[in-house]
């Protein structure tokens, strides 16, 4: 009777329903990605690793906000580090050549020099912005000082600056390449790399920050964010949870433009060390 | 043929030693030494991949050398701040590589960085009314592009391109000129054009000029002498034949 109860409460939990909604999903997400793979843009294996892994981190992460959740609001600045050093690694590890490219570029011997990306830079750029929008809001009251508000908030921020910093830095080393002649001239001409390198840098935070100004543009119009609804469901007033999310998008956008303006200095300061492009 | 100014010729304006650059364990230039005297426009040939433009790189420090010096009029240019270097010792590089923009804004590029503001405004903020306008005029008139200032630098045509990137770098009034095959990527009528301008803009040249290019007569008919390079090391000079008669 005992092992019919559990399987009772297995079908009608909510755990059960998560996973079947995820499975429908993955299964969705797969074939968009073999639909892909008709244009030859092989998404398939990456795809399909990026969802047992994303499952798999939510279904871990839910595990541990069980716990964090119920403790000391301190507690959340070692998990938002956490998440920064994270993110730090995942922007890492995306810019950085893939194996096969990089041996390639090592036998051709006139292969230009791979991008100086680097862990620190990605680190220093995403906590920087992810940082000073965290306790600057908290400090004014924006957030409130409990985990079960900075954790959330906190992820949400340190995730968007993440991408924001994976495309400045993706967009100014490609622009740098493809205009390495141009960049040159302009350092033969005797302006510094900060001069060289402006009009590329300009454009890769310009561009970065696209995703996250059309967020703030079209917050209400074009799409009503989800977080609004667990505040709905939490009991909040529905004026103030619309006036939150605009705020929560504010937030986002503010860490995203310092994100990117942090990346994007750091990494001509390596690019063009010395007046120099490193990258040729 | 054509003469220098503000320099009493035959001073050594220029001076390398043992230059040496390395890349990947790959020796592309290797104890390259020589003078380049005030007046004297210096040809380089030799075939390609022998490591003529890496040694001019080298002068203006856009690379570093794995050793060896160089001496701008007897100072050692890692003791000269390297932005001041590059304006003193100008490079003019195998593609014209314009910024966008107009050719006014390309030709002020260098001194409008001096002003500390953005090439646009350059001309605007000459000390005389007109004295930039003048002196872009001057420039594009010693290339043979007189009327073109206001032109984007989309439309132009190869041979014109590097003739504003020729008048863009003579702009800061450079000692030494370095020359990266600027005519290598022409037909043969704008290569022609091109070294007209290259014979008007080194007579605008306060100093010397060093001028890359493996095509052997071009060196004949623009250089007083020339070096020779094979597998990144410099040989001996030889004196140019036409200079050489037209600066008897």
């Amino acid at each position: 009777m005992a092992h019919l109860a559990a399987a009772g409460w297995w079908t009608e939990s909510q755990v059960a329903l998560g996973l079947w909604q995820a499975l429908v999903v993955c299964v969705l997400a797969l074939a968009v990605a073999a639909l892909g793979s008709w244009s030859r843009l092989e998404l398939g294996r990456e795809t399909a690793v990026a969802l047992v892994r994303g499952l798999g981190q939510m279904t871990a992460v839910g595990l541990v906000l069980v716990w964090l959740l119920r403790g000391e609001a301190w507690w959340s600045a070692p998990a938002l580090l956490l998440m920064c050093a994270a993110a730090a690694h995942m922007a890492h590890g995306r810019l950085r050549p893939k194996r096969s490219a990089a041996g390639a570029a090592r036998g051709s011997g006139t292969a230009p020099a791979a991008p100086p990306f680097s862990y620190a830079i990605c680190l220093r750029a995403i906590a920087t912005g992810s940082a000073v929008v965290i306790a600057a809001m908290s400090l004014c009251g924006v957030i409130a000082i409990k985990a079960t508000a900075l954790v959330p908030l906190g992820s949400m921020i340190i995730a968007n600056s993440m991408n924001t910093c994976t495309q400045v830095l993706e967009r100014f080393a490609s622009d740098l390449r493809l205009n390495s002649g141009r960049v040159e001239a302009a350092l033969a001409l005797g302006a510094s790399g900060r001069q060289a390198a402006q009009p590329y840098a300009r454009n890769a935070i310009g561009s970065a920050l696209i995703p996250s100004l059309n967020s703030l543009r079209s917050l209400g119009i074009v799409w009503i964010p989800g977080f609004a609804a667990g505040m709905l469901l939490a009991g909040s007033e529905p004026v103030y949870t619309a006036i939150y999310q605009f705020v929560v998008i504010a937030m986002i956008y503010a860490a995203s433009g310092l994100t990117a303006l942090v990346a994007a200095w750091e990494f001509e300061r390596v690019a063009l060390a010395g007046e120099r492009l490193a990258m040729r | 043929m054509y003469t220098f100014v503000g320099m009493p010729e035959n001073a050594t304006l220029l001076r390398a030693e043992g230059l040496r650059r390395e890349v990947a364990g790959r020796e592309l230039v290797r104890e390259a030494s020589f003078t380049l005297r005030s007046g004297e426009v210096v040809a380089v040939t030799g075939p390609s991949g022998a490591g003529k433009s890496t040694l001019l790189r080298l002068l203006n420090r856009l690379d570093e050398p794995a050793g060896g010096a160089v001496w701008l009029q007897g100072r050692d240019t890692r003791e000269i701040e390297v932005r001041e270097l590059r304006r003193r010792v100008g490079l003019v590089m195998q593609g014209a590589n314009l910024f966008p923009g107009s050719v006014a804004e390309n030709v002020g590029y260098g001194p409008s960085l001096m002003k500390t503001a953005p090439a646009g405004r350059w001309r605007d903020e000459a000390e005389q009314p007109g004295e930039a306008v003048g002196l872009v005029e001057d420039l594009l008139a010693t290339v043979g592009l007189a009327g073109y200032a206001e032109r984007d630098v989309a439309g132009l045509s190869g041979g014109e391109a590097q003739r504003v990137s020729l008048a863009r770098t003579l702009a800061n009034h450079p000692q030494v000129l370095l020359l990266d095959e600027p005519t290598s990527s022409l037909d043969e009528a704008a290569k022609r054009v091109v070294e007209e301008a290259l014979r008007a803009a080194m007579a605008k040249v306060e100093g010397a000029c060093l001028l890359v290019t493996h095509d052997a007569a071009q060196a004949a008919r623009l250089a007083h002498r020339t070096l020779k390079m094979q597998d990144g090391v410099l040989r001996d000079s030889v004196l140019c034949g036409e200079a050489e008669r037209g600066s008897r």
